[in-house]
Order: structure tokens, then C-alpha cells, then sequence
């Protein structure tokens, strides 16, 4: 019931007809739901093809002057490719049930749209889930059918920059996983989860089981 | 000069842009900047918010080209996503100008580049595609993607439940897509007199 009424709502998305609050709660939806991230992915392609109907008066010749100004002089902070991330592999006994990374939206792009105004999601790799970051830095890490850490130890949240890796916070497992970090996720660093000994540990011990490319 | 990436992908142009540089953006607004200066007008009918709207957008493309993800969208769908957004929240932002007569349109002039015979096939397709959809499905299209509308405020404008208009945009995107798919007729369209006029 509830499941159509929502998915329904990926035109209405799509179309950019949502208001805030709706919006905002269907890009919550969005991280968990891989059918609506499809769906808008299509619709999205859909939706942009009406842009082609509108009259085309050509824009004034000082628009694309002073949009390529702003750029240049922004240009220090574009964000740079993402950096590999020089980890082991992953451990191979990843108590993780092994889902296929939910590639965290098509709309990826679009979610953050709206760069400084709104969340974002990060794609974890290894693990189903994403890695939700507040323009602020504020971050949430969500995670599905993680398998419960066994006895005696820990899952424990790292944020990566450089050679650094600070605690994040830790976690027992279980099928909905949702922990804020206890650290702000700044741009450029990458976040990891390591299986710990219980009660966590300064830094990590082992390869990590999953985690986000660059933030 | 730009043109000297006239070769490439959007995508790749996209990538480009991630590494900053900046004649990729402006081939990337060669090629969508007129499209996009449209779409806005239509939408905040409003030449400087138009313009500001488009600004916007293709400095958000610059900020965040890093983070297109390739498999995920064609890039026009992405660039042109970010133009309806920066538009539709313009005008929700500028309410009172949506009572207004939308400007007259100025015929495009010259029709002789491959640029713009391309544009005018894309429009010629759409222009069918919606031609052939239910009334209804393309009214609730129409007004929420060139009207800026919510749902709601849909809802309230045709007197209908939410219900129906929520399954109006999707059926009717629905139907667009299928119809926008239909293959050769393209092909067809293009000696259509309506193309022409």
C-alpha cells in the first residue's frame, strides 16, 4: 500500500513537482528503495526531454561570458577526482551478507543538487547501504543486513583523510543499521568500517570490511 | 576556444570538467546553454531570472561535475535536471510572476548549423510525443514541468485528489517515455509540416 503510494511519487519527483518537504522525504526513500532510483533514473531522462519543447530565443552572448568568469574564479575549489583510497583488499571474511552495493542513486548528482543546501549520499562499497553527509559534515552512516558483530567484538566507524584515521563511532550490527558518526566527514576523506575488539580500539586493526570512496 | 572539444561526449566533456577545466564547461554550455536559457524562460518567464536560473546551474555542473556518475544518467538529463530545478525554485520563490503572460517568443533565426537542426528534430519528437498523450496526462505533465507546480498545488489548480494527479504524471511519464522510444519516427516528424512552421 504504502510501498505504491510512494513509488508512485518517482514521476512527481522527477518532475520536480514535489515540495520541499516532500522532496526531501522521497530522497530518504530514495537511498533505501533501488526500484525508485530506477524508476527516477528513467523518468528523470523522460522529463528532461520536454526541456526541448520550450521556444529557444537564443541567451545573450554576455550570459555564457559571465558563467565562465564565475567558474574561473571558483576554480580552487573544485573538488578533485576522487583519490583511491591505497586500502587492503577488502577482508574476505567481510561479515557482511553480501549485497551488492546499492549504488546510491542514480541521482547521485542530483541529490546534491543543491551543493551547500542539502545531504548527501555516498555509496558504500562492500556493504548495502550509503553514507549520508550534511553539507555540514554531519554524517549518517545506514547499512542493511549487516551480520551482528561476533562476541567480544565491534564494527567501528573511521573517517579517513590522509594517512589519518579517526574514530567514528561504533556499532553491533543487525539488519537496519543507523549511526550518526561521532566525527564531521569532511570533503575528500573516505569512511571505513573495521570489525574491532569490543569497546572499539585508537585505530584500526584489521582490513576494512566496507566503506565509501571519497567523500 | 572551446570548439576544438566539439569531438568529444558530454560525458567526457563532463569529466573534464571535474578537472576543471573551463573550455570544457564552455562547450557543455555551447551545446545545452540555449536549451537550457529556454527551459528557464519558459518556466520563470523572466529574462534575468531565466538568466540567473542558468548561471546557476552550469556553475553547479562546475562544482560538482566530480560526482556525476556516468552509469547512473546521460549527462544532458543531468545538466538539464539542474537547469528545471534552479527554474522551478525560482518561480516558486517569485509567485506572483507566474499570473503574468508568458513573453512572446522569438522565432530561432538561423536553422542552418547541425546544432540547430538537431534541437529542432528533439523538439519536433517531443511536440509529437505529447500531441499523442491523453489530455489529461499531458496537462498534469505540462504544468508541473513547465508551470513549476506542486502536486498540490495541481491538485488544488484542476480540482482533482492528489491520488489522481500523482497517477496522472505517472502514467503519463510513463506513456511519454514509450512514446519518445517509438523508433523511425523521428525520421517521420521531420518533413511534418508543423516542423516547418
Amino acid at each position: 500500500m504504502e510501498r505504491t503510494g510512494i513509488h508512485e511519487l518517482s514521476a512527481a519527483y522527477a518532475l520536480d513537482a514535489l515540495d520541499d518537504a516532500e522532496r526531501a522525504e522521497f530522497e530518504e526513500h530514495l537511498v533505501h528503495c533501488a526500484d525508485c532510483r530506477d524508476t527516477v533514473a528513467l523518468f528523470r531522462e523522460t522529463a528532461a526531454s520536454l526541456a526541448y519543447d520550450a521556444e529557444m530565443p537564443p541567451p545573450p552572448p554576455a550570459l555564457r561570458e559571465r558563467i565562465l568568469t564565475q567558474a574561473r574564479r571558483e576554480r580552487p575549489n573544485v573538488v578533485p577526482l576522487r583519490r583511491r583510497w591505497a586500502f587492503p583488499a577488502a577482508a574476505s571474511v567481510a561479515a557482511v551478507a553480501a549485497c551488492a552495493a546499492i549504488g546510491l542513486g542514480i541521482w547521485a548528482a542530483t541529490l546534491h543538487n543543491r551543493l551547500g543546501e542539502r545531504p548527501e549520499a555516498v555509496d558504500i562499497q562492500g556493504a548495502n547501504g550509503s553514507l549520508i553527509v550534511a553539507p555540514s559534515g554531519e554524517a549518517t552512516l545506514l547499512l542493511r543486513n549487516v551480520e551482528p558483530a561476533p562476541a567480544g567484538k565491534t564494527y567501528e566507524i573511521w573517517v579517513i583523510r590522509g594517512e589519518t584515521a579517526a574514530r567514528a563511532g561504533t556499532f553491533a550490527g543487525g539488519e537496519r543499521v543507523a549511526v550518526a558518526l561521532t566525527r564531521d566527514v569532511p570533503d575528500g576523506s573516505v569512511v571505513a568500517v573495521t570489525l574491532e575488539r569490543a569497546g572499539g580500539v585508537n585505530k584500526p586493526t584489521t582490513a576494512p570490511l566496507f566503506r565509501t570512496g571519497a567523500v | 576556444m572551446a570548439r576544438d572539444l566539439a569531438h568529444l561526449s558530454d560525458e567526457a566533456l563532463v569529466a573534464l570538467v571535474a578537472r576543471a577545466d573551463d573550455s570544457a564547461l564552455a562547450e557543455l554550455y555551447d551545446r545545452y546553454g540555449g536549451v537550457a536559457h529556454g527551459l528557464a524562460l519558459r518556466i520563470v518567464r523572466d529574462r534575468t531570472l531565466a538568466e540567473d536560473a542558468v548561471q546557476e546551474a552550469f556553475l553547479a555542473i562546475w562544482r560538482s561535475a566530480a560526482r556525476f556518475v556516468p552509469e547512473r544518467a546521460k549527462a544532458s538529463t543531468w545538466i538539464l535536471t539542474l537547469v528545471h530545478r534552479r527554474a522551478v525554485d525560482t518561480v516558486r520563490r517569485e509567485e506572483p510572476r507566474r499570473a503574468e503572460p508568458l513573453e512572446t517568443a522569438q522565432q530561432a533565426t538561423a536553422d542552418t548549423t547541425e546544432d540547430e537542426a538537431w534541437l529542432r528534430l528533439q523538439r519536433a519528437r517531443v511536440q509529437e510525443a505529447l500531441r499523442r498523450l491523453p489530455d489529461q496526462q499531458r496537462e498534469a505533465l505540462e504544468l508541473a514541468y513547465y508551470g513549476g507546480f506542486t502536486q498540490s498545488e495541481l491538485a488544488d489548480r484542476l480540482g482533482e485528489p492528489i491520488g489522481t494527479i500523482k497517477s496522472r504524471m505517472f502514467t503519463g511519464l510513463a506513456r511519454l517515455r514509450e512514446l519518445l522510444a517509438e523508433p523511425g519516427h523521428e525520421e517521420e516528424r521531420w518533413n511534418a509540416p508543423e516542423f516547418t512552421s
